[in-house]
């Protein structure tokens, strides 16, 4: 199951260039980018593993898509994403913020039901891939 | 559950490009370099470019106008340049026609001793390398050894990457680039730093150019102890000392800019303060110009306090014989002018 997570989800994966632009037009807005990943895609996990600092004082896109390809390097079959912050007083709030990879298989999550007093159900979402621990989901055959 | 590959009700083709990212074993530039080569449009081999028209669009002019109003002498250097804007127009011409296209590489050295325009010129660099569209922002980082070299083991790589990427679309001028390399000690960090410089310069040349700058003689044998960056530069530009006319003019140009003049007799004082100057040791060229007409202003203001008279436009703005006079390079000296040394302190 496709996660729809951030800006742009519903939309086909960008391709290197596009995200170029997008981390452009950031930059032009004067929004520092950060790059993040996760293995724990839960849409209630909101706070991704930091790929190094944010990246301020940068004015062109290379150096960022540079750091996303670090972070695709290292972290193959993670999800990556890439958020763009306005610090600006008043706003000081994620601005933009989009998903720059998945990994090849997205297993997607179950609805786990709970038997609560009075014979009610409480719903939840449980993500597949967090069957296993920490480290090993998203692994593809034969990767250990 | 399989990811479905196309969304529900859109026209996305089941095999998609994906996120161009490089997965292991899957070649990066595979789906999108044919897509790029489709889009530049090439001319028959009959069609006529106007080169002069390509110039003037580009405004490269104003950039060679503003090097030569800005900078006084430095003819060797400013050919140069032309030499190398006439090169990458022509290759934008070449590009049109779709000949070979190989991004010149662009890496310059520039040599000299201090106050010769060496900041100024890489400046002007950056404005037309942009113009020509050879850098997408066309902005300056200057940085020297303190900027790239980190204090402990692992410093370094994080420090050089961070400037890499300010620098990224813009030029990376990197001042006294010599002192990145210490013969004296083996372990030093610079090292690291210079082969992450290396990679960068070679695997990213469109992404930003690198400009050193130093003395010439501390940068031959920076690179002699470095073959690998000095193959990787290939221009090296040497910005000549200025002769006394050029510093006269020099002078003559940042006063008029900061709104004083000389009087008749200043003048003349002034180029023997030029002289005598040139002479001495730690002479910076442009920069010792700009000095010694800070401190005659200074020397010009407290003149005006003491006499304490009203004074009028003509007092302000002109600097006298006395204001240079009075400085140490006229007391040191023993030429005989005798009749000035009552004026030095």
């Amino acid at each position: 199951m496709r996660i729809t997570q951030g800006t742009f989800s519903f939309l086909p994966d960008l391709t290197d260039e596009e995200i170029t632009k997008q981390i452009q037009y950031a930059l032009d807005n004067g929004w520092p980018c950060s790059v993040e990943f996760t293995d724990d895609p839960h849409p209630r996990n909101t706070y991704w593993e930091m790929w190094g600092l944010p990246m301020f004082d940068l004015t062109d896109a290379a150096g960022v898509l540079a750091e996303v390809n670090e972070c695709r390097k290292a972290k193959p079959e993670h999800y990556i994403r890439l958020n763009a912050y306005n610090a600006n007083y008043g706003k000081q709030t994620v601005a933009l913020s989009f998903i720059v990879q998945r990994p090849s298989e997205e297993p997607g999550f179950r609805v786990e039901r709970q038997e609560w007093h009075d014979r009610a159900i409480r719903y939840t979402l449980h993500p597949y891939a967090a069957d296993k621990p920490h480290g090993q989901r998203y692994q593809q055959n034969g990767q250990q | 559950m399989t990811p479905p590959d196309r969304l529900p009700g859109s026209k996305i083709p089941a095999t998609r490009v994906g996120f161009g990212m490089a997965r292991p074993g899957s070649n990066a530039a595979g789906p999108q370099a044919p897509e790029e080569a489709e889009e530049k449009e090439t001319l028959p081999p009959d069609a006529r470019i106007d080169l002069a028209k390509e110039r003037a669009e580009t405004g490269i002019d104003d950039v060679f106008n503003a090097l030569d109003s800005e900078l006084v002498g430095l003819a060797p250097v400013k050919n140069r340049i032309r030499e190398i804007a006439a090169l990458l127009l022509v290759d934008r011409a070449r590009a049109q026609f779709g000949l070979s296209t190989s991004r010149p590489n662009l890496h310059m050295c520039f040599t000299g001793s201090p106050g010769t325009g060496k900041t100024t010129v890489a400046m002007r660099m950056a404005d037309l390398l942009y113009r020509l569209g050879y850098l997408r922002r066309g902005h300056l980082i200057s940085v020297t050894r303190d900027d790239l070299v980190g204090q402990y083991v692992g410093h370094t790589a994080p420090k050089t990457k961070e400037v890499l990427k300010r620098a990224m679309g813009g030029v990376l001028f990197i001042d006294e680039a010599y002192y990145l390399y210490r013969e004296d000690n083996e372990r030093d960090y610079g090292q690291e730093s210079i082969e992450i410089l290396l990679q960068v310069m070679e695997n990213q040349r469109e992404d930003l150019v690198v400009i050193l700058a130093g003395y010439k003689d501390r940068m031959d044998a920076f690179f002699v102890s470095n073959p690998g960056m000095g193959s990787r530069i290939a221009h090296h530009i040497d910005f000549p000392d200025y002769t006394l006319q050029e510093l006269d003019d020099i002078g003559k140009l940042m006063i008029r800019a900061e709104g004083y003049k000389f009087s008749p007799d200043a003048e003349k004082t002034f180029r023997e303060y030029l002289n005598r100057r040139m002479k001495q040791p730690r002479f910076a060229n442009a920069r010792s110009v700009r000095n010694a007409i800070e401190r005659a202003r200074l020397r010009h203001a407290s003149r005006l306090m003491e006499a304490d008279k009203p004074v009028g436009k003509e007092e302000l703005t002109t600097l006298s014989s006395e204001d240079f006079l009075s400085s140490r390079v006229f007391a040191n000296s023993d030429s005989a002018r005798t009749s000035d040394d009552s004026l030095t302190e």
